[in-house]
């Protein structure tokens, strides 16, 4: 038995909840495009409730939380502070931060799998299309830029809210993905920042996901190990880089995101004055950026050939006692 | 609105022992609660605390907290979540340290959050503001290309700090302190996931962690073989452990256990070789404490060139066996 109850009609978005026999509940919310108004004949689409094991298949709404960061990459020594604050030169190209391409790939791998649709979500100003369009040519669906100047230099905090409030604005989720930490600034904060913020579970460090029934099983990396962990969905769920590298984009997929236009939203769009988010909103002060200097010390052991620097690099070694 | 006052630890132990981690955040803790004028407190949970309650104070802390439950058996983040949000809220600490291990890097974001606090993830070092008595923090971002401080104004100060970054404290087992049973109210459902199965995957021989010597392979390797014949001999002679920057723990070529750097294992050995590691300043930060590096690698411009004492420019494959050689022999005589 299949019970249809339409939540919106604007929006174009029916709930379904599947009732498998009498006691067997089996629920989920499913988004399908309502085709036609008509209760008695809707049409549902891309609606892949099909019974795998005894339980159901069901597309999964999922969003990618992505940054725009300076290639991690490039020699460290590129890198430089000026007034505080990092600069590099024009050549560091803005790449996806290496973290949420794993993320965009394990929300890849659902679609590949249950079907479903990707919304990704960024965070910034002057977004360079071209490297953030990059999450649509793999085969992200949709992409939402929270770009203004306002949104620049926040901290977890003013990122954390801003990103949630933009959820909250996108409405429908089962799984947010984000990056176990940015490439940039490394805390480590703003997927379960968003997570507390939406009070919705969350598990971190995922090197595999897989849905089915309305629950993801994670096998999340621990020390020396992993353990699988079952989450009840919506739930947000932070990648790590055992996942898998994210996978090239096809000659098709970059010509389609080239057509498609992403929507831009303003801290108004997301209920958010600017004095609330970026550098306006942070809750911590950034006092002091610096760069411990080192001093380039190391002895370069010589020899006529590799083997014989070999030979003379164990008796230096035996010489300063550090064997 | 409750006065902040004094420095809460949340400790954590590993195989039923306290881990060293909690050592040196009681280390830190103490000298920030001296610098306070203020005390310093120890959080520990689990199904078995046995005597690393009465441990704590001897390192350090003036009460121990002892969360002990059935349930607290395996970190869970809701559920532990649950019993250091209540403590807190209890005892009202200025400062909150944990460690930047896995359970740390999963509770302290959500309790900052919870709290509606700030929090400065990873740090390598703290000290207080005698004007204000804020935590001053420095941690290292951009990989560890650059280190930044913060502060925040909010309260408790919330940190967590880098494994081996801080001087574990001296044990006295004849200094006085409290242990005060922590009853916390577990609403079983707000625990919102489940463990279905806990896999350990350990390295064969010694732990990364307490090798005296580590041989770190890296991409320069091409693949896994070189880790079980090249590096391993010279690892074996030398008593040590054969480790692994990313790009090897990635492709598969060796376990993701021996992964040393930011994101995988922090060491700290007498001896580390990075061979064919370029040195990516992510690689770095997970051995920047080793006491001795030595680098081989074929490139001259490598980055672990700037970090290493002693180098070779030059093929892995024909320096190694040689090196491993004349130390074989060097060491018999």
């Amino acid at each position: 038995m299949l019970t249809l109850q339409p939540c919106s009609q604007e929006d174009s978005v029916a709930k379904v909840q599947c009732f498998h026999g009498a006691t067997d509940i089996i629920r989920g919310t499913i988004r399908a495009k309502v085709v036609t108004v008509d209760w008695t004949h809707i049409l549902l689409y891309s609606l892949a409730a099909t019974n795998l094991q005894g339980g159901y298949r069901m597309p999964v709404n999922m969003i990618v939380c992505c940054k725009q960061v300076p290639d991690p990459e490039v020699p460290p020594a590129v890198f430089k502070v000026v007034n505080n604050k990092m600069t590099w030169p024009a050549e560091v190209k803005p790449v996806i931060g290496q973290y949420e391409e794993f993320a965009l790939e394990a929300a890849l791998m659902i679609k590949d799998k249950v079907g479903g649709k990707i919304t990704v979500l960024s965070l910034g100003n002057k977004f360079v299309r071209d490297v953030i369009k990059k999450a649509l040519a793999v085969g992200g669906d949709e992409l939402i830029l929270l770009e203004d100047e306002a949104f620049e230099d926040g901290d977890s905090w003013s990122t954390a809210n801003a990103l949630a409030m933009a959820i909250k604005k996108i409405g429908e989720y089962d799984i947010i993905f984000c990056g176990r930490q940015s490439s940039d600034w490394d805390a480590g904060q703003t997927g379960l920042g968003i997570a507390e913020l939406l009070q919705i579970p969350a598990v971190t460090l995922a090197r595999k996901v897989e849905v089915t029934d309305g629950k993801a099983w994670v096998e999340q990396v621990i020390p020396d190990g992993y353990r699988s962990v079952e989450v009840t969905l919506p739930a947000l769920i932070t990648v790590t880089s055992e996942l898998g590298v994210l996978r090239y984009a096809a000659l098709k997929g970059i010509m389609a995101a080239a057509k498609k236009q992403p929507v831009i939203w303003k801290p108004a769009d997301i209920d958010l004055e600017a004095s609330q988010v970026g550098a306006a909103g942070r809750r911590s002060k950034l006092e002091k950026l610096f760069q411990p200097v080192k001093e380039a010390k190391c002895e370069i052991i010589e020899g006529e050939t590799p083997a014989e620097a070999g030979v003379n690099l164990a008796v230096r070694l035996r010489e300063a006692k550090l064997l | 609105m409750a006065e902040y006052k004094g420095v809460l630890v949340l400790g954590e132990l590993a195989d039923g022992k306290l881990a060293a981690i909690t050592s040196e955040l009681l280390g830190c803790g103490r000298r920030l609660a001296d610098e306070l004028q203020e005390g310093l407190f120890c959080l520990l949970i689990g199904d078995a605390l046995g005597g690393a309650s009465k441990e704590v104070i001897a390192l350090g802390a003036d009460n121990a907290y002892a969360a002990e439950h059935p349930s607290l058996k395996e970190y869970q983040a809701d559920s532990y979540m649950q019993v250091a949000e209540q403590l807190v809220k209890e005892i009202s600490p200025r400062a909150v340290l944990m460690g930047q291990t896995f359970m740390g890097r999963d509770l302290a974001p959500r309790l900052a959050f919870r709290l509606g606090t700030s929090l400065a993830t990873d740090c390598l070092d703290l000290s207080v503001d005698p004007q204000t008595k804020l935590l001053v923090q420095t941690r290292p971002v951009y990989g560890s290309n650059a280190q930044a401080v913060f502060t925040s104004e909010l309260l408790p100060q919330m940190v967590t700090v880098r494994s081996k970054a801080m001087s574990p404290s001296e044990r006295d087992d004849s200094r006085k302190g409290e242990i005060i049973p922590f009853e916390a109210d577990i609403d079983a459902s707000k625990v919102r996931t489940k463990t279905l199965e806990t896999v350990k995957e350990e390295a064969v021989g010694i732990k990364l962690e307490d090798a005296p010597v580590i041989v770190c392979g890296g991409r320069g390797l091409g693949g896994p073989e070189p880790f079980q014949t090249t590096l391993k001999e010279l690892a074996d002679l030398l008593h040590g452990a054969v480790g692994a920057s990313r790009p090897p723990a990635d492709n598969g070529w060796v376990s993701e256990a021996l992964h040393i750097g930011l994101t995988g294992k922090i060491v700290a050995p007498d001896v580390y070789f990075a061979i064919a590691v370029s040195g990516a300043s992510q690689h770095t930060a997970g051995c920047s404490s080793s006491k001795h590096m030595i680098a081989i690698n074929k490139d001259p411009e490598a980055n672990i060139f700037r970090e290493a004492e002693f180098g070779v420019v030059g093929k892995y494959e024909e320096v190694v066996p040689a090196l491993t050689k004349k130390l074989s022999e060097l060491l018999a005589g």
